[in-house]
């Protein structure tokens, strides 16, 4: 045989009727449904409708494989998953769908799904109209074709939490998007522009399809485990027709053969059992059969995938309405407790009890800044001492960015650090009135920050009838490493803390602190106040004036109201925490990796399904077929077929070489570990050498393997 | 650390010399397409004098199956009008694919199997496969040297990803060759390599430096190598992908051809040479299903780490940052695509599309959400 002719045989060998040149006598192989009519109803019981596979578009299929890239002959629709209900596919209406799955040419699972599972695709009669829209409504939904759609419209829905501003990620932006675009944006607020990923329809979209995919999972799961604990699907007709089959003729009975088959392939790990004793084929003849099945942790794999789907979705809701974040700002030497009071800013989901939030307590001993010498940081640490519960004892720890403490399910986070000068307040006889902390607001990189001092309580009289207060409030520019610019003034050209400076501007007057009304502590309202002149290092009766913390002969400011005199004596730096409980991490942890492990397995592992039979030949002993395929394993499966062939025939058969006489209607092909029609000429093609084996896979066109070379 | 300034000029020139390497392979692998072309002509006429012959004892019976089969069941009993109609269609079908098959062997002189590849142009391709190994070498070494300039992994910043994902995108091309023939593939790999690379190389460069501490993490070295395993690997699917629909576009012109709906256009028969080159769109089809099955779970590990590092680095293992959103939006789709190829009606053709579509929202994940939009991710710099 050329290498042409097998390089163009057709679509043929996959619908098991084209004509198999190694055979002797090519009409014998007549339609199936023609020559033996029970064999179309055999081959709906194999549940993979090998039939159909002819079905393929591409005539190019057999011919390519030669060009190596594999796969393509035995099942263009490879990856097919093993439709939902074949295993048993018993009902009845495979006819029309086969021919309706017209591209990959085997009924597709989509259609099954479609058609529900285990059940027939007609509402039986009799069923109550509205009953019957709700079962097809739930079909519709729970079909892969609807689960695509919703993927789809998925991603799409995520597409604009990506361009427009989120609040939940940056809400001044979504402040400065509003106000510049004052009619657009409030439309865009109504559909939930800055809520994208809170928004109901994106929730609608998910949930739809967690229930479509509840829906269909159930049913899979169902079917899994029947097939799980059910024997392979019976042997079709001619399974030495399927594509890469083969036929000999055995000296053994028919039963003897189908015995030695089935445990050649047990050993091999399939899951092989014979058409039990008694069972009669359609046409009233014995069935002799062996049916056999490997892979079905395929099938696992991807259940457990989408059931860790499902398992994500509910962590991540659950942690969420049980979850609480609060940001807190800790000056070195100062404490924090986890009490809802001790937060600058506080979320909690929608069941989160405030009152017990677990009543950890920290110190912050020390914070420790190390920057490149260019003033980008390198490293962070914040050293704490903390107390994990009430009453437990305080442990000691360091803080680092991506390095959190860990409290249970709450992890206490670094997430910014910046300066607090010390302040003290004294009265004309030197006697501290006031004294604090005061954290000052980075502003840029090198740290430059802003300050502001609210001191209220100043001992000074109330001013006239209305007995206004007379309070203090100071703000201020700090600089960490302070440099006088000729034109910017007083900046910071370092961010670690070399010569502390502050630009200070003072004001009195009532900052109508206590009236019930939250203030910003960042920002100081002047309304009522009037702005200081200050004496102090610059000079007498300025309105600024600029302190050096480490110098204790220039950090007083003199000359405010009632003799009292403000020191900055010293700066500490202060650390942000970001306390995170996510009581459901764990879970959502644990789910993220079945979805990988079920997802490797599912892509990986390979379902395939073999049937060997045997038929008593005219002159004694019988005549063995066999056949096999698989949906998502194109060309390995015919490596592993021609092994298995081989391992069979042996098993059937005397080994060696001597073999019967051919039977007339088959020729013994004495090399054939191979596909049909694939004569010893193929080149020793039962070693699984894998371009061979490939090329034989693609139903004998390997021929022009040796023209291309890479 | 300071930057040890002679090694990080050594990685400039290996990648630039590694470039140039990899754009003579791909001028080798053009040519060696352009000779096989014109070897093609001269074979043609032989082999379509041939194959045709060989073809129609082939044809007949499946064409017997789909047009007797229904007649059969006719003739039986009571038969479902609809299931002889599409049983009808089906024979219609087989009809038309044996007739395109036919066709594209008596038109264009068959598959790329048949093809004659002169000698001289098959050394060629072995000279452009030689020097594709070579110029990963010279790109190999020019991510290693970048990485011991800086003392730190060579893959913080846009430049050193997009080195690495071609790096990854030509290392999976040599390792599909040592298991299949897709010689055929390196031309339309080495294009877009060249290209990423020369953008890379100008636009994105910055000189190596050491990490900010965020990026400073365990897991964003296992996230970042995860993302850039998959998205390299992801790159020769779309390439495949774009060629399958080429091939799809041919065939089913052939098609139109043989029914006697078009003729064969003049651009058709001289151009067809390349096209006709590549495997069949099944095949290309499976191979592009192969490469995305391969690369998926890698992408879905690849954000499972980044979630992990997010909830160390930020206390959220999800935020819906610009970044996370496009790393998810590009995972739908590849897990839409994977499920549009085992729905009837979408594979083939459609789940191509949406392969693409995915690949694009990868690429946007990668440049537009780091270049134009900005996250907290953002910081990566460019
Ligand atoms: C977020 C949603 C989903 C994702 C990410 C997802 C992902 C996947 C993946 C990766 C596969 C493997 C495909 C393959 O083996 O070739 C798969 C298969 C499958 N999925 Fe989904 N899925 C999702 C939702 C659904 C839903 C809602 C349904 C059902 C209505 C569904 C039904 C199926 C079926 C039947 C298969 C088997 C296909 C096959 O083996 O080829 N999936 N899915």
């Amino acid at each position: 045989m050329t290498s042409s002719t097998r390089s163009h045989e057709p679509t043929g060998s996959a619908t098991g009727l084209a004509p198999k040149p190694g055979f002797g006598n090519p009409d014998e192989f007549v339609p199936a449904g023609a020559m033996d009519p029970a064999g179309t109803a055999d081959d709906e019981a194999v549940g993979f409708d090998p039939d159909s596979s002819g079905g393929r578009r591409l005539p190019e299929g057999h011919g390519d494989a030669g060009a190596g890239v594999a796969g393509v002959a035995v099942a263009p629709d490879a990856f097919a998953p093993l439709g939902p209900g074949e295993p048993d596919g018993s009902e009845g209406p495979d006819g029309p769908d086969a021919g309706r799955a017209r591209a990959g040419g085997v009924r597709r699972s989509a259609d099954r799904d479609a058609a529900g599972p285990g059940a027939p695709n007609a509402t039986p009669a009799g069923r109550h109209p509205a009953l019957a829209l709700a079962v097809r409504s739930w079909r519709q939904l729970t079909s892969m074709r609807t689960a695509l759609l919703l993927l789809f419209l998925l991603a799409l829905a995520a597409v604009p939490g990506s361009l427009l501003p989120q609040r939940n990620i940056n809400p001044m932006r979504v402040d400065q998007y509003l106000s510049s675009h004052p009619t657009f944006g409030p439309l865009l607020d109504k559909l939930s522009g800055f809520d994208v990923f809170a928004a109901p329809w994106f929730a609608a979209i998910y949930l739809l399809l967690f229930i479509s995919l509840i829906g269909c999972l159930s049913s899979r799961i169902r079917w899994h485990i029947k097939a799980l604990f059910t024997a392979p699907p019976k042997a079709p007709a001619r399974p030495g027709r399927l594509p890469g089959g083969s036929a000999w003729a055995s000296p053994l009975a028919p039963a003897d053969a189908t015995a030695g088959a089935r445990a050649a392939l047990r050993r091999r790990r399939f899951r092989a059992s014979v058409a039990a004793a008694g069972t009669r084929r359609p046409d009233g003849s014995p069935d002799h059969s062996v049916s056999a099945e490997k892979g079905y942790l395929r099938e696992t794999g991807n259940l457990v995938f989408h059931v860790a789907l499902v398992g994500l979705l509910v962590a991540i809701g659950f942690g969420s309405w049980f979850g609480y974040s609060g940001t807190t700002l800790v000056v070195t030497g100062d404490s924090m407790a986890n009490t809802i009071i001790s937060y600058d800013q506080f979320s909690g989901g929608k069941l989160v009890d405030t009152a017990k939030l677990r009543p950890f307590s920290l110190t912050l001993n020390r914070f420790a800044a190390a920057y490149e010498p260019n003033g980008e940081p390198s490293d962070f640490r914040a050293a704490v001492s903390y107390s994990p519960d009430l009453d437990s004892p305080t442990r000691q720890a360091t803080i680092r960015v991506n390095h959190p403490l860990v409290l249970g399910n709450a992890k206490i986070y670094l997430i910014g650090h910046g300066y607090a000068p010390h302040f003290v307040l004294r009265d004309a006889q030197r006697r501290t009135v006031w004294q604090g902390s005061v954290p000052c607001t980075p502003r840029d990189g090198m740290f430059t920050s802003t300050c502001t001092v609210k001191i209220p309580d100043t001992g000074l009289a109330p001013l006239g009838v209305r007995k206004e207060p007379q309070q203090l409030a100071f703000s201020g520019v700090f600089t960490p490493t302070t440099h006088l610019d000729p034109t910017q003034g007083y900046v910071s050209t370092f961010p670690a803390a070399r010569a502390p400076g502050l630009t200070i501007t003072g004001f009195v007057g009532n900052l109508h602190l206590n009236e019930g009304v939250p203030q910003n502590v960042y920002t100081v309202d002047t309304q009522d106040m009037r702005q200081l002149t200050l004496n102090g290092p610059a000079g007498t009766a300025r309105q600024a004036q600029v302190l050096a913390l480490n110098n204790s002969r220039q950090r007083t400011l003199t000359g405010l109201p009632g003799g009292l005199s403000l020191e900055a004596d010293s700066v500490a730096e202060f650390a942000t925490f970001q306390v995170k409980s996510d009581p459901f991490k764990e879970e959502a942890l644990i789910f993220a990796v079945l979805i990988i492990a079920g997802l490797i397995v599912s892509l990986r592992v390979h379902r395939r399904r073999l049937w060997v039979r045997a038929r008593p030949a005219p002159g004694g002993g019988s005549v063995v077929e066999i056949g096999g395929l698989s949906r998502s394993h194109g060309d390995g499966f015919a490596v592993e077929l021609s092994q298995l062939t081989t391992l069979v025939r042996e098993a059937t058969g005397p080994a060696g070489g001597q073999e019967p006489a051919a039977q007339p209607e088959l020729a013994v092909q004495p090399e054939s570990a191979v596909g049909p029609g694939e004569p010893a000429a193929g080149g020793g093609a039962a070693a699984p050498s894998t371009t061979e084996s490939r090329g034989t896979a693609a139903g004998g066109a390997a021929s022009n393997a040796s023209e291309r070379e890479h | 650390m300071a930057v040890n300034e002679g090694i990080a000029s050594l990685s400039d020139h290996l990648f630039g010399s590694g470039m140039a390497v990899y754009a003579a392979a791909m001028l080798g692998y053009a040519a060696e397409f352009a000779f096989s072309r014109l070897g093609t002509r001269s074979g043609a006429v032989e082999l379509s004098a041939e194959v045709p012959a060989a073809r129609t004892a082939d044809d007949r019976p499946a064409v017997l199956v789909g047009a007797g089969a229904p007649a059969d069941a006719g003739s039986s009993i009571e038969i479902d009008p609809a299931a002889a109609a599409l049983a009808a269609a089906r024979a219609r079908e087989i009809e038309a694919v044996r007739q395109r098959d036919t066709v594209a062997h008596t038109l264009v002189a068959g598959n790329d199997g048949d093809i004659e590849v002169p000698a001289s142009a098959r050394w060629i391709g072995r000279i452009a496969v030689l020097l594709t190994v070579v110029g990963w070498a010279l790109h190999l070494g020019s991510v290693i040297t970048r990485g011991i300039a800086a003392d730190r992994v060579p893959w913080g910043n846009m430049y050193e990803f997009s080195s690495m994902i071609c790096l990854i995108a030509v290392t999976t091309f040599l390792a599909l060759l040592t298991r299949q023939k897709v010689r055929w593939l390196g031309v339309f790999v080495m294009v877009p390599v060249v290209l990423y690379l020369g953008f890379a190389g100008t636009v994105l460069y910055v000189a190596p430096g050491p990490l900010v501490p965020a990026l400073n993490s365990y897991w964003l070295k296992i996230h970042v190598v995860a993302a850039i395993t998959s998205s390299g690997v992801f790159l020769i699917s779309a390439v495949t992908t774009v060629l399958f629909l080429v091939k799809e576009r041919w065939e089913n012109r052939l098609a139109d051809v043989a029914a006697g709906r078009a003729d064969a256009s003049r651009a058709m028969q001289s151009r067809g040479g390349i096209v006709m080159r590549l495997p069949s769109s099944a095949a290309l089809d499976t191979l592009s299903y192969r490469i995305i099955a391969f690369a998926f779970p890698i992408w879905t590990f690849a954000i499972i780490a980044g979630a992990i590092w997010a909830e160390s680095a930020w206390g959220r293992y999800w935020g819906w940052d610009p970044k996370e959103t496009w790393s998810f939006i590009t995972w739908v789709c590849y897990a839409a695509y994977l499920h549009a190829r085992a729905t009837a009606g979408w594979r083939g053709r459609r789940a191509a599309a949406i392969a693409l579509v995915a690949f694009t929202a990868l690429f946007v994940d990668y440049y537009l959400v780091n270049l134009v939009i900005t996250g907290l991710h953002s910081y990566a710099g460019v």
